[in-house]
């Protein structure tokens, strides 16, 4: 279904608090994976307010939407997501990467509500998501399966191991999106381990390929949307991003994989964010 | 449950026939039962379960790490996944899945790996398995067991369907020596079982070692004249802390034997409890000590490296040597 300029708005909105709370937590946290988070933030806004299919009320539901975090270091924007759902409390946002917080760098599955999989070690995340897709098949089920990879971890053997299952199974409820915000610890991806070329990569695999904008939810609402009819292999979404979005004083930085900011880091990103916002509303009106 | 594996079968199958056979059968009552290997589906025998279960067979071909990751996915939603392949490739290769996508999210994987220790002994050492014990002890969650013979596979198996966790069985390749002709005995998970009773030593063992044990208690009764005491340490974890201790108050004397590393395996877990009892034991550990075994058939290189029922009865022989000073507080010492 196409995206209304009022449901683009109301996603650009929650995108925004969603950025915010994850600033938020980096902040209460004393520091965190705010690059990463930020990049990834528009595909969680779009994937848990328009598209997975959950029940508030029964996180554990057995035909809910699968969401698979591979880059399990960005649990500092999916903690802030399923707490703005309901999930968690919003207290616990507040111990995040505290001592004996139920809520750390990579989440707990047995431990934060709404977590499909304890993810951290890179590479594992396209495996599980892969077995949770053929569970669906095996059961009869319809559900689908979503999972989100950083551009970094593509470099781990598995990661295309499971690639090769995916499409050899013919995994078509399985969507899958890579975070393309080209940097890693070290550096720029293409200078650690270049990845490109990084489409033909995934369809020389078997899968269908878009490559879109990963912060213009139009793009991403059309790519889910084309997915989700497609039938007999799986769906990459490459999703160029800019690590840090929304905050300049992080933007594109590969530093910013991981870092601790100050009072006056912190104020100066609010005030980015706030700018970024009033940008993304601008382009809506241009858009849509 | 089930049938009951008869001793006409016994010297008819392998070890992993029997796995494969159990399996089935396990299928057959539980459509969420899904299998997976790596390529090695005839070799492991879980492909028979594919062969009568086909959509509920996945083969992910040579991708340990990927069949790992994927078996957790569906265990997630709600599948009871058995993943086969060689013991040393599911201990060491696909280690991090088995780590972090399986022990850590306590889910239902039950993982029977095959070709454990020196069992595929020509293969040489990148096939021998002789640190998967020392892995899987470590990995919280995980319940660890090395079958004697093939219808205590048939039991552990089905153990690992009844039990929910995560489950690393260890069997071996070929043809075990009969300890059990029938599967119609009590196994309990965590439960050691005293096949020869015994006052003079106590020989702890698991896997193919358990036969031999037997053979060499026979063998000393009647040479020597020794009670030996032959244990069954099916399950290495959770280790069942009071056989231990039992021997060591009844026997004072004690040898493992295990058809891995001594480094890290049953010897460890077994030295563990007794240190933490601080009562003094002889005590010896048999199995490959610390370095790499040679080529070889099985059987030959459980002779080579002292854990066929030979090795065993030097070792005991040898323990039986130790003296110890009259202490009638022995009771008391902690």
């Amino acid at each position: 279904m196409p995206l209304t300029k009022q449901e683009w708005l109301a996603l650009e909105k929650k995108a925004d608090e969603l950025r915010r709370l994850s600033l938020d937590t980096n902040y209460w946290a004393g520091s965190g994976h705010i690059g990463g988070a930020m990049s990834i933030m528009d595909m969680l806004t779009v994937l848990y307010h328009r598209y997975l299919n959950l029940k508030k009320e029964d996180p554990d539901w057995e035909d809910r939407d699968r969401f698979i975090m591979s880059k399990g270091h960005a649990g500092i924007a999916l903690a802030p997501v399923l707490v703005d759902y309901g999930w968690n409390d919003f207290e616990q946002l507040k111990t995040f990467n505290h001592s004996n917080s139920a809520m750390g760098i990579h989440l707990d599955a047995n431990k934060v509500v709404g977590v499909d999989a304890s993810t951290g070690s890179l590479g594992h995340g396209l495996s599980i998501a892969l077995g949770t897709a053929l569970a669906a098949k095996t059961l009869g089920k319809d559900y689908k399966t979503y999972c989100i990879m950083g551009d970094g971890e593509l470099n781990e053997g598995s990661i295309w191991e499971a690639g090769m299952a995916a499409a050899h199974f013919k995994a078509d409820n399985l969507i899958s999106f890579v975070d393309r915000n080209e940097c890693m610890i070290d550096g720029k991806t293409e200078d650690v381990m270049a990845l490109e070329p990084l489409a033909e990569k995934w369809e020389s695999f078997g899968f269908i390929v878009k490559e879109v904008d990963g912060h213009n939810i139009k793009e991403l609402c059309q790519a889910i949307d084309f997915a989700l009819e497609n039938k007999g292999a799986p769906v990459m979404i490459i999703a160029n991003t800019v690590k840090g979005a929304g905050i300049d004083i992080f933007e594109g930085d590969y530093r910013w994989h991981y870092g601790a900011m100050d009072q006056e880091m912190y104020e100066k990103a609010k005030a980015s964010l706030e700018k970024y916002y009033a940008q993304r509303k601008a382009r809506v009106e241009k858009e849509a | 449950m089930g049938l009951t594996f008869t001793a006409v079968d016994s010297t008819a199958l392998s070890t992993a026939e029997y796995y494969g056979k159990a399996l089935c059968e396990l299928g057959e009552e539980h459509p969420e039962i899904v299998a997976l290997t790596a390529d090695l589906g005839k070799s492991t025998k879980i492909g028979m379960f594919g062969e009568q279960f086909p959509d509920r067979f996945f083969n992910v071909g040579i991708a340990e790490q990927n069949m790992f990751g994927v078996a957790a996915g569906m265990a997630k939603a709600g599948l009871v996944p058995f993943l086969s392949t060689f013991s040393t490739f599911a201990s060491l290769r696909s280690a991090d899945q088995l780590h972090s996508d399986i022990c850590y999210q306590n889910i239902d994987c039950k993982v029977i790996a095959t070709h454990s220790g020196t069992s595929f002994g020509q293969a040489g050492s990148t096939h021998h398995a002789i640190c998967d014990l020392a892995v899987a002890r470590s990995m919280p969650n995980l319940t660890l067991i090395c079958p004697a013979d093939g219808m205590e596979t048939v039991n552990a198996v089905r153990a690992a369907y009844e039990t929910p966790g995560p489950f690393y069985i260890r069997i071996n390749r070929g043809f075990d020596r009969v300890v059990y002709p029938s599967s119609d005995y009590e196994f309990e998970i965590g439960k050691a079982i005293t096949l020869n009773e015994g006052t003079d030593i106590t020989v702890i063992a698991c896997g193919s070692g358990v036969f031999q044990a037997l053979t060499a208690a026979k063998f000393l009764e009647n040479s020597d004249g020794l009670k030996v005491r032959v244990i069954n340490m099916h399950t290495i974890k959770p280790i069942d802390r009071e056989a231990v201790e039992k021997a060591v108050n009844d026997t004072r004397r004690i040898i493992t034997v295990e058809d891995h590393n001594v480094k890290g395996g049953l010897g460890d877990a077994v030295a563990s409890v007794m240190a933490e009892l601080g009562k003094g034991c002889a005590f010896k550990k048999l199995g490959v000590q610390d370095e790499f075994a040679p080529i070889g058939l099985h059987e030959d290189i459980m002779s080579i490296i002292g854990i066929d029922s030979n090795g065993i009865i030097e070792a005991v022989r040898e323990v039986m040597k130790k003296d110890f000073e009259e202490d009638d507080d022995w009771e008391d010492e902690v």
